[in-house]
């Protein structure tokens, strides 16, 4: 559905889009029907508070988005140029007011993100007609909202929203025994997931010449085993397992009205559909970003664009100390990717060699640069590509470092510049969003109906005041009290609400051994 | 075609509002706001508003970055509260504060709300008449610009089912003239109100810049309150010392004089300007009067006489605000506090600090006069 009125794209652009489309494809790019459309700044930003969507239900955060990115842009503080979807066909916008050049820049990068859309083996299970399926959402909502009352429903949205990140992102793409019931109400299964019946006898799909290696005789009998232990277990607790996806687990079993089960699960399906852009975000631009500046160096790039060109080209890339920007880390890491695996720079050989002048001159003239990179941007997400790919050369070329909280300061301080130190603190900030990780370990607490959640501590402390504020929304759909275990100053600590007050109790210091020291 | 964002960005303006509305109390302190007064009016900034999230905290946080500097060296600020510490390496700009647009009005009404204020009934000068224009009534003639669809369409349908004319099938309505209805206006008169406000301040070097920042707090939030309920509203300035002046706003605020205190002499400037600019028939006066309670003893008396014979009689409203000041005596308040008794339009307020100034508009506007 177009946002406004399907305004034709102008002669120049459909132009530009064609010359660019061939020359994508050309280098091997796999994409998506692309369309693009014109919108100016305020349909934009329309478009960018609603996630690039045209229709969404009505809720104030949108306003809020709005409101902040007009307001950065008529200061002059930021733009947007472009603004693509992951939908088959792509929509893609691009902002009326761009020079010609920036057009032609937008559009080659447009087609490196379709490409990754396509291709990255996270953003397979994700429902390509989104467009459709959020236009479906709003009417929903409306429709609730005709019924019930705008407050009523915006509230509980409010609710819903404050627990949207407490899923489970790799579910789409991994059986857990414990969810297989829980699966089948998931929106990925029943599309077109292969669920061929999968009996749960802990047997991993193989080809038959393999499956004595793959499922070896004796682990498949532990695991008979371990199944009839954990069936009584299961029997006792409830969830079976931890369970990672508390938004399903609610929609499973807490008390809601009918309508309230359909919000809780539209925001549940879109943070599912989002999840894969924030996995991939330095892939994702980086993967763009490399494809914008080959298409554009190599062939689009006229003698009057230069200037624009390298301006707004650097200005993409442009670092700042405490802003890792992903549009650079991503397409510098491919490109070091490329490099190496053109040069031959990778493998036991390198590694182990201690030459440091051979190791600067090494030259296997492989040439396997660019099949390489085709393959990382279909098997890897931000958190793979950064164990595997980030070196300890790369760090110190691109100057980077780890830095860290003082708290006797409250400064932001530059801790180390070693090279395990700053992969660990990259990866630890990618990790699962840089979002705590909440488990439910009990939703029969004490026997009397409570929820219990524990977070996995990992080093750094939840904000206290919205883990509060967080706890009474999530009390507001389970209806009984919940708790919430985690660490705060270095204690053990249960984190209570009743509905109507909080509780803290600690639950005594014990020894934590943080993944950071 | 309005667009569904403007609808959620209503929402959330109006979520904004409600917010400096449950708060208005932390904001009625707030001076920063009054510098970005426009003319009809004030941003006040907001603590934005966040959907709650389980999120790390800044203890123990941290990232990775690129560019230079040593270990150890900071490379920013924790600053307040800023949300995520250990961000998406730092992705999200933190998010600070909103402002929200108030008109005078809403603010007005914010406030008479909170305070609970009774609204203020002009003293009777009737023969002020101002006339104005309301579009609330529907009229068989007028221009084009102003047609009313709806009523036109309605009383054509009518006339087409009256007359049979009219068709399910292919229900096409043609209005006729007769059948056009227009919106028009009535016209009313209101009587016309008008307000001075005459504010005296005590300038002497007992009077710091902490306690003439509580008199302008307590100025704006009066004006405001004033503004909505009088068509006019002229507001004068009187400073002293041991003599009186009339100033402008921006002078009344900032003067900075030495010396010794004589307060008569500020009811003798104030008499003169109502004298001569606001004749007592046509003007509803009020008067406040801030000051550190320090006056030269011998002046108490000619100041009661003199209040007693000029300035309260014609006054609606006589409010003495004494800011708490480390060096003023405070002694004056107990002087007018004989004869508060026999006024009822005179009103006492002790502003002790600054969150005294929310218990002290609401004396001075709590009688409704």
């Amino acid at each position: 559905m177009p946002i406004s009125i399907q305004r034709p794209l102008p002669p120049e652009i459909r132009a530009l889009q064609l010359e660019l489309e061939a020359k994508a494809a050309s280098y091997g790019l796999d994409f998506f029907e692309t369309i693009f459309e014109m919108v100016d700044y305020e349909e934009m930003s329309m478009l960018a508070s609603y996630g690039g969507f045209p229709v969404r239900y009505p809720h104030w955060r949108f306003g809020a988005q709005y409101d902040e990115m007009m307001k950065g842009y008529s200061y002059g503080l930021q733009k947007i140029y472009e603004m693509v979807i992951n939908t088959d066909p792509c929509y893609a916008y691009l902002l009326t007011a761009n020079e010609l050049t920036d057009q032609k820049l937008v559009i080659a990068h447009v087609y490196g993100h379709c490409d990754f859309f396509k291709n990255n083996a996270w953003f397979a299970p994700t429902n390509r007609k989104m467009l459709d399926e959020m236009a479906n959402h709003a009417a929903r909502v409306n429709r609730y909202i005709d019924r019930f009352g705008y407050e009523v429903v915006e509230e509980f949205i409010d609710a819903c929203l404050s627990l949207e990140d407490l899923i489970d992102p790799y579910s789409p793409h991994i059986k857990r025994s414990a969810d297989l019931p829980a699966n089948h109400a998931s929106p990925w299964e029943s599309g077109d997931g292969d669920s061929n019946g999968n009996v749960n006898d802990g047997r991993f799909p193989s080809k038959p010449y393999m499956d004595s290696f793959i499922n070896p005789p004796q682990t498949l009998e532990q695991h008979a085993e371990g199944g009839k232990e954990r069936a009584e277990e299961s029997a006792r607790k409830f969830p079976a397992e931890p369970m990672r996806d508390v938004l399903l687990f609610l929609l499973q079993h807490a008390p809601l009205k009918p309508w309230q089960h359909d919000i809780l699960s539209i925001i549940r399906d879109e943070a599912y559909y989002f999840a894969p852009q924030g996995q991939t975000k330095i892939m994702n631009e980086g993967w763009a970003s490399y494809w914008h500046s080959t298409i554009m160096t190599s062939h689009a790039l006229k003698d009057e664009d230069l200037i624009t060109y390298a301006d707004h080209h650097s200005g993409t890339m442009a670092t700042s100390p405490r802003r890792l920007n992903p549009y650079k880390l991503g397409i510098e890491l491919f490109k070091d990717i490329e490099h190496r695996w053109n040069t031959g720079r990778f493998g036991p050989d390198y590694d182990d060699c201690d030459d440091m002048f051979e190791k600067e001159r090494w030259n296997k003239n492989l040439g396997l640069g660019r099949d390489k990179i085709f393959e990382v941007r279909r098997v890897h997400n931000d958190i793979t590509f950064i164990d595997t790919f980030l070196t300890a050369e790369f760090c110190i070329e691109h100057n980077m470092f780890a830095f860290g909280y003082n708290e006797s300061n409250n400064y932001y301080e530059i801790v180390s510049r070693e090279f395990p130190k700053i992969k660990q603190q990259l990866l630890n900030s990618l990790t699962n969003h840089s979002r705590p990780i909440i488990r439910i370990y009990e939703g029969n607490y004490r026997n009397r109906g409570e929820l219990y959640l524990k977070h996995e501590y990992h080093g750094v402390e939840l904000k206290q005041d919205d883990a509060h504020a967080t706890l009474e929304n999530l009390q507001k759909l389970w209806g009984r009290p919940v708790h919430l275990e985690t660490i705060v100053e270095d204690k053990h600590t249960l984190l209570s609400f009743d509905g109507i007050e909080h509780e803290t109790e600690t639950m005594g210091s014990v020894s934590i051994e943080p993944l950071l020291s | 075609m309005p667009r569904s964002i403007d609808q959620d960005l209503n929402r959330f303006n109006k979520i904004l509002k409600g917010k400096v509305r449950e708060n208005l109390r932390k904001y009625i302190t707030r001076s920063e706001m009054f510098g970005r007064k426009g003319r009809e009016s004030v941003s006040i900034p907001v603590s934005s508003i966040d959907i709650p999230r389980f999120k790390f905290g800044k203890r123990g946080s941290g990232g990775a970055g690129q560019g230079d500097g040593n270990v150890g060296q900071p490379i920013g600020s924790g600053g307040q509260d800023e949300g995520d510490g250990q961000g998406q390496a730092g992705d999200q700009p933190g998010r600070h504060v909103r402002e929200v647009e108030v008109s005078l009005d809403e603010l007005a009404d914010m406030l008479g709300d909170q305070l609970h204020l009774p609204r203020i009934e002009p003293k009777g000068n009737d023969n002020l008449k101002s006339q104005k224009d309301k579009y609330n009534t529907i009229s068989p003639t007028g221009p084009d610009s102003l047609r009313h669809f709806k009523r036109t369409y309605k009383r054509a349908l009518k006339r087409q089912i009256a007359s049979r004319t009219y068709d399910p099938e292919k229900p096409v309505i043609i209005p006729t003239r007769e059948d056009e209805r227009f919106r028009s206006w009535t016209t009313t008169t209101e009587p016309d109100a008008n307000a001075a406000i005459i504010y005296m301040m005590d300038v002497s070097g007992s009077m710091t810049d902490d306690q003439k920042e509580i008199v302008r707090i307590e100025a704006f939030w009066i004006n405001t309150w004033l503004k909505k309920h009088y068509d006019g509203l002229q507001i004068r300035y009187v400073v002293h010392d041991a003599v009186a002046h009339e100033v402008d706003e921006d002078t009344f605020f900032r003067i900075r004089e030495s010396g010794g205190t004589r307060i008569s002499s500020a009811y003798k400037a104030a008499e003169a300007i109502v004298q001569r600019d606001f004749p007592v028939n046509d003007w509803n006066i009020y008067c406040f009067q801030f000051s550190d309670g320090d006056n030269w003893g011998e002046d108490n008396n000619a100041c009661l006489e003199q209040l007693q014979q000029t300035l309260l009689p014609v006054s609606n409203l006589f409010c003495y605000g004494q800011v708490e000041s480390p060096y003023g005596s405070g002694e004056f308040i107990r002087e007018l506090r004989k004869i508060s008794g026999d006024w009822e339009n005179m009103i006492l307020s002790e502003i002790s600090s600054k969150d005294a100034i929310y218990d002290s508009i609401k004396q001075f506007l709590g009688t409704g006069k």
